[in-house]
């Protein structure tokens, strides 16, 4: 009973923050709003016992993406009405899109109710049984038949680690800050100094 | 009892707000990348709620790539959006053709 009521909360809270992001005015509040999006999802996700990939949901996306999105969103100076400007005339179009994309989907599942479609069984063979943690299962498949694919992730995020840094690395304007060493050895005491003998009583004239 | 299909149900109407959220918003593309994190998500849903309830473990690690792939493109595309501004001192990208494309 209490784990139907958390599903609904969740769901219905999830989908709430979902419309809140595409139609919210300001992107700071879409970006808020995208990171109740996550909790909920992440909610979602501990209710079916999945609690690795929730934790890591709420980790990798509301402590990294989100706060990337916000980063960006307050780094850029965005005139958010010009931006709104064509909302109301793509609303009918997206709307029947929606609406269309929704029926197939809520058919597929339909149909798939009836008894038409099979679910698909677990592989009996390589699949562990869901006993103990769900976190050492996942790490076990991981590390083991997996190994591979979990490499392959990591090179994905080294490769667009530096893929961000070069698109937005630029090299500094101003020279301010920066050895010129010829320019530093090329400098001798005679050019660079000028012996003065002032009078008592009188300032310097350099 | 809460079965997979509500599971499948919620996906279904993220993914379907998150590709209503690109149609609406066709200048903000912050939103728009916004709105392909929801797409994902609600693809991470799917994957955890088949793999709960088919009780193989796979699809959550499938669900763990998903997120490495969704973290390394909002990287990515928040960089092309930082230089893209930097050029044009605005985000609007309806106007974006220089390519013709």
């Amino acid at each position: 009973m209490i784990q139907t009521i958390a599903f609904y909360l969740f769901a219905v809270l999830v989908i709430a923050s979902a419309v809140m992001v595409i139609t919210a005015r300001n992107p700071v509040h879409s970006v808020l709003w995208l990171i109740l999006a996550f909790f909920n999802a992440a909610g979602l996700m501990v209710l079916v016992g999945a609690e690795f990939i929730a934790m890591l949901l709420v980790i990798v996306y509301v402590g990294a993406v989100a706060v990337l999105f916000l980063f960006v969103v307050m780094m850029l100076d965005i005139d958010v009405a010009a931006l709104r400007a064509g909302f109301i005339r793509n609303f009918p179009l997206g709307i029947v899109i929606a609406l269309v994309l929704l029926a197939e989907l809520v058919l597929g599942i339909g149909a798939y109710r009836t008894g038409a479609i099979e679910l698909g069984t677990p592989m009996a063979s390589d699949a562990p049984a869901m006993v103990g943690s769900n976190t050492g299962a996942i790490g076990a498949l991981l590390y083991s038949k997996y190994l591979f694919l979990f490499e392959a992730a990591g090179i994905i995020l080294l490769v667009a680690m530096i893929g961000a840094i070069v698109l937005t690395h630029r090299p500094p304007k101003s020279k301010r800050g920066q050895q010129d060493i010829g320019k530093q050895n090329r400098r001798n005491p005679d050019e660079a100094t000028v012996m003065k003998q002032p009078t008592v009583g009188q300032g310097v004239e350099l | 009892m809460i079965g997979v299909e509500h599971y499948i149900i919620v996906s279904a109407i993220l993914f379907v707000l998150g590709v209503l959220g690109i149609f609406l918003n066709r200048k903000n593309i912050i939103v728009i990348l916004m709105s392909i994190e929801l797409i994902l998500l609600s693809v991470n849903i799917n994957m955890v709620a088949f793999s709960a309830f088919l009780g193989d473990l796979v699809g959550q690690v499938f669900a763990m790539f998903i997120l490495t792939v969704a973290a390394a493109e909002a990287a990515i595309g928040l960089a092309i959006l930082m230089i893209y501004f930097r050029g044009r001192g605005t985000i609007a990208v309806d106007d974006a053709n220089q390519m013709k494309g």
